[in-house]
């Protein structure tokens, strides 16, 4: 089996978390090659999480929905859990409108709160309960 | 949100300040030269950043559906206004293909033919203040929106 081609989308590994974003301006074979790369490198890797931070994105039309759509729900049959980050307060408006709200996606406010939510935290302290910069 | 009806489009439109441009839509690269095209009109209409995003979003849907479904076309952004000084864009998207058999069917959410791609027009039509389709088998079709700055 041949891999497929770079999809041009980078695609970064931390742990057991993937995290990766997609461009404004990307079109639609990358989008399709971006769902095939992703999913692979999640059962390549094992991955327990995805973040896809969308905060680039200024528009989403029904074909990028479909695109995120259909990426978490490959990666959520592998046993990963996917989670969609940083999507703009307009373009979350157009997406009501259009009629798609990504349902059955899981959302975060930005990438951070994404990874937070997946067990990573900012200060590695406060995973073991110690507050940060405590000295006394 | 916007009144779902389809209508025709009788918009008053003044000849003061009128600007218009075609740009083809023949190939995935033109897909986003259309969107870039009407996010430079809609900036310099005065649309904020919601309508922006509205019109450039329903722009992407429909020229998508000319490239896939119509077999490419044309699309054409027009500023247009009224007497009141009410500012606006007109888009038209044309294709040669073979039109739409059951408009209603495609202006129902959830409506898609060819490749699965495409929610349908229902969705579009949200997104604008008119809406109007023009479609014949045979003869393609032709869709114009107008989205009126807020």
């Amino acid at each position: 089996m041949t891999a497929p081609p770079p999809a041009g989308v980078p695609i970064i590994r931390l742990g057991d978390i993937l995290l990766t974003g997609l461009l404004d301006d990307l079109d639609d074979k990358t989008a399709l090659r971006f769902t095939e790369e992703l999913t692979e490198r999640i059962a390549d890797e094992g991955a327990r999480g995805v973040v896809i931070d969308i905060s680039r994105l200024e528009i989403i039309d029904s074909f990028v929905a479909r695109v995120l759509t259909e990426s978490a729900a490959a990666g959520r049959l592998l046993g990963a859990r996917m989670i969609v980050a940083g999507m703009r307060p307009a373009v979350a408006i157009t997406l009501c409108g259009l009629g798609l709200a990504l349902s059955g996606v899981e959302t975060a406010l930005t990438a951070e709160r994404a990874v937070a939510a997946l067990g990573w935290r900012r200060d590695p302290a406060r995973v073991h309960g110690s507050r940060p910069h405590a000295t006394r | 949100m916007r009144p779902g009806e389809a209508s025709a489009v009788d918009a008053p439109v003044s000849p003061v300040g009128f600007t218009e441009s075609t740009h083809p839509v023949r190939d995935e690269p033109d897909l986003l030269a259309t969107r870039h095209a009407v996010r430079s009109a809609a900036v310099a209409a005065g649309f904020d950043l919601v309508g922006q995003t509205m019109i450039v979003t329903a722009a992407s849907e429909l020229v998508r559906n000319a490239y896939i479904h119509g077999g490419g076309g044309t699309l054409t952004i027009s500023a247009i206004g009224a007497a009141h000084g009410r500012r606006g864009l007109r888009l038209t998207v044309a294709d040669s293909g073979p039109g739409i058999q059951d408009v209603e069917a495609a202006l129902t959410d959830g409506f898609s033919t060819g490749a699965g791609l495409g929610h349908g027009l229902g969705g579009t039509r949200r997104l604008v203040d008119e809406f109007a389709i023009d479609t014949e088998a045979g003869r393609g079709t032709t869709v114009t929106v107008v989205r009126w700055v807020t």
